[in-house]
Formats: C-alpha cells, sequence, structure tokens
C-alpha cells in the first residue's frame, strides 16, 4: 500500500497549544506537558549546540600532533566540558524531556502527566543547574573528566565543584522527570488501553524512568562526596587518610553505566514508533520488544563492573562482569531482530524518519558488535583507555542515540508544529551526518586499535592522516547539523501545512489535530484497538482485538 | 463538607479522585525508594570501611554515647507513632486532636536535634572530626578518623532530613488545625507520614551500626 499523500486542503488547527495563551509569561509559568516539551526542544538544542563546540575545538586541537589552536590545559578542559554538557544538558534529558513529555499524555489518552506542577519544576532545576555548571565552566572549567575519577578530581585546582553540583541538581530534576513518567503510566491510561495495548514508546519510556529513579540518586551521593571532598578535605576517597579511590568507581558506575541506558533506551522508544510507521507494519514480536527494553533496564545495573578491568577487580569479577554485560548485547540483539522482522513485507516510506531509523540499526550494530569485544576482559585490557572506546560509546551514543533524536525530531515535528519541512533538505541533510559520521568516528576505531590513548593533547606523527581524516569527518558533521538547524526553524513559518496526520500512521498521538489542542482531548478517549493496526484497517477492523505477531 | 472538599482537591487531568490520590501515594514510594538510594551510597562506604579498618572502627564506635544514641532512637519512633495517630485523627475527621498529635511530632523532632547538638558538640571539642580535621589524641588508628568522616556524613544528611521533614510537617500542622483536609481527602498528610516514617526508618539502621557494633 503506497504511503497517501497529504491532502493538500490540510488545516493547520488553530487555536492550539502554541497559540491559545500568548506572551513570554505564559510560557514562564505553563503546565501544559506539550509546551514544556517545547521548552525542552529548545533547551537542550542549546545544550547539543554548546556541546558540539566543545567537540569541534577538540577536533581542531587534534588536527596536529603538537599544540594547534589551544593549550594543553584548555584542552582538558574542553574534552570534559565536551563530555559533561553532551551528557547531563543532552543525552540524559533530551529525548525523555522532549517527545516523553510531549507524547506520553497523548499516547495514553490523558490530558497531562501526573504531575504537571513538578514537570514544570524540572524545567527550571535544569536551567539552574544548567547555569551552575556553565558558571563554574566560565570561571575556570574543570579538567577531569566528565568521569571525575577521584584522587585527581579531589586535588585539582579546577573549578570541580560547581560542575559537580550542576550535575547534581541536573540529575534531581532527572529523577523527578521519571517519577512522574512512572506515575502517569501507573495511573493515567485511557480506559481500554492495556499494558499491552501501550505503545512501544511508552514501555522503553518506562523502562527508562526506572533507571532514572534508581540509578540517580546513587550518582547524586557520590557527585556530592566529590564536591565535599575536595572543598573539605573529609577524606572518603583518599588513600592517604585511608580512603579507597577505586569506591568512587563503583559508585559512579553503578549510576553512569545504567546511565547510557537512560540515552539508548528512548532512541529505541523512538525507533519502534517509526519502524512500524514508515514500514506500515505492526511490530513483528510486540512483547519481545516491550520486555527486553525492562530486560535492559533490569540488567544495566550488574554491568558497571566492565569499566574497572583494569582498576584493580578479580578476575572473577571480571568475567561476571563481562558475561552479565553481553546479556545487555542479548537484549538488545532481540530488539534489533524484531525491528529488521518488522520491514519484511512492509510498505516503505523512504522518507527522513526512515533514513535516521537505517543509521541508527546500522550504528548500533556496529558500536554494540564493538560493545561485546569490549565486554571481554582479554580485549578490553587491550584496548582499556584508548580511542577504540571513545568511537564504541560514541557509535552507540552519537549513532544510536542522535540518530534515533533526529528520527524522532523528523517524525514528531509536523505533530509538533503543524508544518512539515523540506523533505529535500532532510533527506541531503541525513546523507550528509550519516557519512560525517562515519568519517568521524571510523578512524578513531583504527586509532585506538593502534594504540592511541584517548583525552592526550598530543600525539605521535603516525596517528596524523587518521587524526586529520576524523577531524574532517566531524566538520561534515557539523555542516550537517546546521542543515537540519535552518530548514527546521524555515519550516515553521513557511513549511506547508501538515494536516493532524500527514504520515497516515496509526500511532494513537496522531489522532489529534496538528498541532494539538491545549486541552489535549475533548473528552476522555476510550481507546478499543492496539497502537499501528495497520493489517486490519483494510476490512475496517481496526476496532477488533489483534495478537501482535507477523 | 466532605463533597467539597473533594472537588476543590481534584486537579483536571485525574478522572478521579481516587485515581489522584493512587498517584501521589506512587510517586511517594518512589521518592522514598530515591532516598534510600541516596543513603545506599553512604551505607556502601561504610560497609566497605568497616571491612578494612575493623579495629578502627570498633574504637571509633566505642567512643559514642550509646544512652543519648538510644535516646534519640525513642524519640524518633515515638514520633513516628504520634504522626501515625495524626493521620488516623484526620481521617476521622478530628482535626483538632490531629493538630495537636502533629504537634508533638514536632516537637520530638527538636527534641531530636537538641540532642544531636549536645553530641556534635561532643565530639567537636574532643577532636573526634572527619578526615584530615581529626585531632582525637587517645584513638590513633588508621581509619579512626574515616569512622568520623561518616559519621558526620551519615548522621548530618539524616539530620538534614529531620529539618525537611519538619518543614514538611509544620506546614501540614497549619493546613490540618485550618480544616484544609478531612475524611474525604488527606492524603498530603499521608505522604508527610510516609516521609516521616522513612526519616526515622534510616535512623534505625544507622544506630546499630554507628553506635552498637
Amino acid at each position: 500500500m503506497p504511503p497517501s499523500p497529504p491532502p493538500s486542503e490540510a488545516v493547520y488547527n488553530r487555536p492550539n497549544y502554541l497559540t491559545a495563551d500568548r506572551g513570554v509569561w505564559s510560557w514562564l509559568v505553563t503546565l501544559d506537558h506539550k509546551r514544556i516539551g517545547v521548552m525542552y526542544l529548545v533547551l537542550t538544542t542549546i545544550g547539543f549546540a554548546l556541546g558540539g563546540l566543545f567537540a569541534l575545538i577538540i577536533r581542531l586541537e587534534l588536527l596536529t600532533p603538537g599544540p594547534t589552536i589551544i593549550d594543553a590545559q584548555t584542552y582538558n578542559r574542553m574534552f570534559t566540558l565536551h563530555g559533561v554538557v553532551m551528557i547531563f544538558l543532552f543525552m540524559i534529558p533530551a529525548i525523555p524531556g522532549i517527545f516523553g513529555n510531549f507524547l506520553l499524555p497523548l499516547m495514553l489518552g490523558a490530558q497531562d502527566v501526573a504531575f504537571p506542577r513538578i514537570n514544570l519544576l524540572t524545567v527550571y532545576l535544569y536551567l539552574l543547574g544548567a547555569g551552575i555548571a556553565l558558571w563554574g565552566m566560565i570561571h575556570g572549567g574543570a579538567d577531569t573528566g566528565w568521569t571525575f575519577y577521584t584522587p585527581y578530581s579531589t586535588t585539582t585546582t579546577t573549578k570541580v565543584a560547581p560542575i559537580l553540583l550542576g550535575a547534581f541538581i541536573l540529575g534531581l530534576g532527572s529523577i523527578l522527570t521519571g517519577i512522574n513518567f512512572i506515575v502517569t503510566i501507573h495511573t493515567l491510561r485511557a480506559p481500554g488501553l492495556t499494558w499491552m495495548r501501550l505503545p512501544l514508546f511508552v514501555w522503553a519510556i518506562y523502562a527508562t524512568s526506572v533507571i532514572q529513579v534508581l540509578a540517580t540518586p546513587v550518582l547524586g551521593m557520590t557527585l556530592l562526596l566529590v564536591a565535599i571532598e575536595s572543598v573539605f578535605g573529609f577524606g572518603i576517597f583518599d588513600p592517604g587518610r585511608g580512603g579507597d579511590p577505586v569506591l568512587f568507581q563503583h559508585l559512579f558506575w553503578f549510576y553512569s553505566h545504567p546511565a547510557v541506558y537512560i540515552m539508548i533506551l528512548p532512541a529505541m522508544a523512538v525507533v519502534s514508533e517509526v519502524v512500524q510507521a514508515f514500514a506500515r507494519k505492526n511490530m513483528f514480536g510486540y512483547k519481545a520488544v516491550a520486555y527486553s527494553s525492562l530486560g535492559i533496564a533490569f540488567v544495566g545495573f550488574f554491568t558497571w563492573g566492565h569499566h574497572l578491568f583494569t582498576s584493580g577487580q578479580s578476575a572473577f569479577n571480571a568475567g561476571i562482569f563481562g558475561i552479565l554485560s553481553m546479556f545487555v548485547g542479548l537484549f538488545t540483539a532481540i530488539k534489533v531482530f524484531n525491528w529488521t522482522a518488522t520491514l519484511y513485507k512492509g510498505a516503505i516510506q523512504f522518507s527522513a524518519p526512515f533514513v535516521y531509523f537505517c543509521g541508527f540499526l546500522f550504528f548500533l550494530v556496529f558500536g554494540g558488535m564493538t560493545g561485546i569485544a569490549l565486554a571481554t576482559v582479554s580485549l578490553d585490557v587491550h584496548w582499556q583507555d584508548t580511542y577504540f572506546v571513545v568511537a564504541h560509546f560514541h557509535f552507540i551514543m552519537v549513532g544510536g542515540t542522535i540518530m534515533a533524536f533526529l528520527a524522532a525530531v523528523h517524525y514528531w515535528w509536523p505533530k509538533m508544529f503543524g508544518r512539515m519541512y523540506s523533505e529535500r533538505w532532510a533527506l541531503v541533510a541525513a546523507g550528509l551526518i550519516i557519512l560525517g559520521f562515519n568519517a568521524t568516528f571510523i578512524p578513531q576505531f583504527l586509532l585506538g586499535n593502534m594504540g592511541m590513548p584517548r583525552r592526550y593533547y598530543s600525539f605521535p606523527e603516525r596517528f596524523w592522516p587518521l587524526n586529520v581524516a576524523s577531524t574532517a569527518g566531524a566538520s561534515l558533521l557539523a555542516f550537517g547539523f546546521l542543515i537540519v538547524l535552518v530548514y527546521l526553524v524555515v519550516s515553521l513559518a513557511w513549511g506547508r501545512v501538515a494536516g493532524p496526520n500527514p504520515w497516515d500512521s496509526r500511532g494513537y498521538e496522531w489522532d489529534t489535530p496538528s498541532p494539538p489542542n491545549k486541552e489535549n482531548f475533548p473528552g476522555t478517549p476510550v481507546i478499543t484497538h492496539g497502537p499501528h493496526e495497520y493489517q486490519d484497517t483494510e476490512d475496517g477492523g481496526a476496532g477488533s482485538e489483534v495478537t501482535h505477531a507477523a | 463538607m466532605q463533597p467539597e472538599t473533594q472537588a476543590v482537591h481534584l486537579a483536571h487531568h485525574f478522572p478521579s479522585l481516587r485515581t489522584q490520590e493512587q498517584a501521589a501515594r506512587l510517586g511517594m514510594w518512589l521518592f522514598l525508594a530515591t532516598e534510600v538510594l541516596l543513603f545506599g551510597a553512604l551505607f556502601t562506604a561504610y560497609s566497605l570501611y568497616r571491612y578494612l579498618f575493623p579495629h578502627a572502627f570498633e574504637g571509633a564506635s566505642a567512643l559514642m554515647h550509646t544512652s543519648w544514641g538510644t535516646a534519640n532512637t525513642l524519640v524518633l519512633i515515638t514520633s513516628s507513632l504520634t504522626v501515625a495517630l495524626g493521620i488516623h485523627e484526620v481521617s476521622r475527621g478530628r482535626n483538632r486532636r490531629a493538630t495537636l498529635y502533629l504537634l508533638a511530632t514536632l516537637a520530638f523532632a527538636v527534641a531530636f536535634l537538641v540532642i544531636k547538638y549536645f553530641e556534635y558538640s561532643h565530639h567537636i571539642h574532643e577532636g573526634q572530626l572527619p578526615g584530615r580535621f581529626y585531632s582525637f589524641a587517645e584513638l590513633q588508628v588508621a581509619g579512626a578518623s574515616m569512622f568520623f568522616t561518616l559519621y558526620f556524613l551519615m548522621t548530618g544528611l539524616h539530620g538534614l532530613h529531620v529539618l525537611i521533614g519538619m518543614g514538611v510537617l509544620a506546614f501540614l500542622t497549619v493546613q490540618v488545625w485550618r480544616g484544609r483536609y478531612g475524611p474525604g481527602y488527606y492524603t498530603p498528610v499521608e505522604l508527610g507520614g510516609l516521609y516521616w516514617h522513612l526519616v526515622d526508618l534510616i535512623w534505625i539502621f544507622l544506630f546499630p551500626l554507628l553506635y552498637l557494633i
């Protein structure tokens, strides 16, 4: 079945949630989850641009073996800020903050999230945390790397404490978002929306929220301990006073490893929706995809030790953590197989979101397989702290999360703002980004395997050509992002009116006008079918119960 | 007054007050879970350092005044009882008695902090302090200062929770006294009570770890 072109008489819904109330004040005190989603879109995009700027400075510095544009100390600050900004200001809050907020109530048939005021509070916590961290960055920054390893982080003279405090506050916001989403999913499902009818987006966001709630407090405490240690010298991680720096690593990774699933699970949430909408098929193995999200969330809590293979961990522990880490690969593979099986005999519409889906699949599998290799202790000892690790987690985080983020932006943009962007430019940009991404990080895999350590300011000449390639790729990547920003902003004013459902998607959220009304639904909707039931529409059987097997 | 109270408290996005109460309770339990994990990091540190320095921890633990710790334990457990009774009275619409019970809870909280203040001043006076501030001459073994690092961090964070809990309870006391809550709707009082029980519960773990073993 070819996708039906959107009707030319598509209507731009007015008044909508954007225009119902006017003025800056109405935005500052809004409790509307859709507006809060839009605010997160603006804020995290600024965070992403800032983190990207730091990344470009790093890549420019590494263009030549010796000093290029900045001195060594500034370089140390740059990679720290790149990591901190990208992780705490973009990766963790972006997809849940923007799309979780915007879509969750629409997908559940609810008028809002369970705690709208707490939801608004998280935006201000984000601003406060980002503000404090940025203040610290301007007044000297930190040179510890985003991991804040002790004892260096407690003895360095750079401004570590404000950045830690900023991250602590951002963490609090993240916890509150998680609690809000879990409670919303439990209590505000519309009549008829059983757990087995939940969109897969919701399942993965649920799993993400569980991790946010259970892991983030430990990070909060750990960062606080480092701050206390660096200001007062209580000795908790100081070997000179009987403290154990490796304890810090355990506590830190107890959060920070699950945190990578806070970053990738929302990406999987997006992809599960996109693949169904653009292949026009029900998910092959709905339950497997739903439960594997919970599986990742669960097993993700028992893998942190794989960051400590070279920190004096016993071989037995290392082996256990290695095997447990591979379980994540198992659950991820379940998802990958189900997504690809969904494509089989689908009516694929090759629009921008689908291109990003393909990019996502490639990067996730490639990055995931290198992750399995890294979980093998004997290999990890060789690759530890080299560019191989850097390339691996950028494949998953940038290749995975950013691809999904862009897929989400392109898929739900017409829903959020009621207008279409230029499809042609979207495809050009997607091509550039995927190409630029490969050009940036494939050389880094090779560099890491050749033994180039991460976070070093200079390198021997034999690493030069691949570093030039990586920097060239990074510029291409930045250029691609810039194009996306331009055509999306242009579309806000001049884009073609999208109409309620330009993709002909059968996700619940598309049953609203675009942009949606301030009040999501005129009454309480009653759900009579599962999401994305394309097969049954031919004979008008949308109301019937459907098993989710292919 | 019951139906009006309910209408006043129902937020627009909830289908019924019952769902709203359910949501609030679930949210609170999740929040309490995050609190447990927040303290969890410190308990982990405690177990590690106790394992590394068993003798220093035994020696330092012997310096604690068990009588003060016991008194504080009794005070907190009793305050948990009074807050529970307060909730019960609100649910029966006896707001005056509920107010008295909540005030009693606040009084116990103050008593706890006063005792804690005397303990802290004693430790400070003796130089039984964290990390580089430790200067207690009679126990100079590796790890003794770590005990006091953990003691001050754990009881300090707990004390902060007591203070926050007092703020919450004070607010609720005023609301109960004004008759904002009654048999139809008293979820906030219940949630405040839950939080207070958690503060109590954490102390019940801190007490044996720091004073008794």
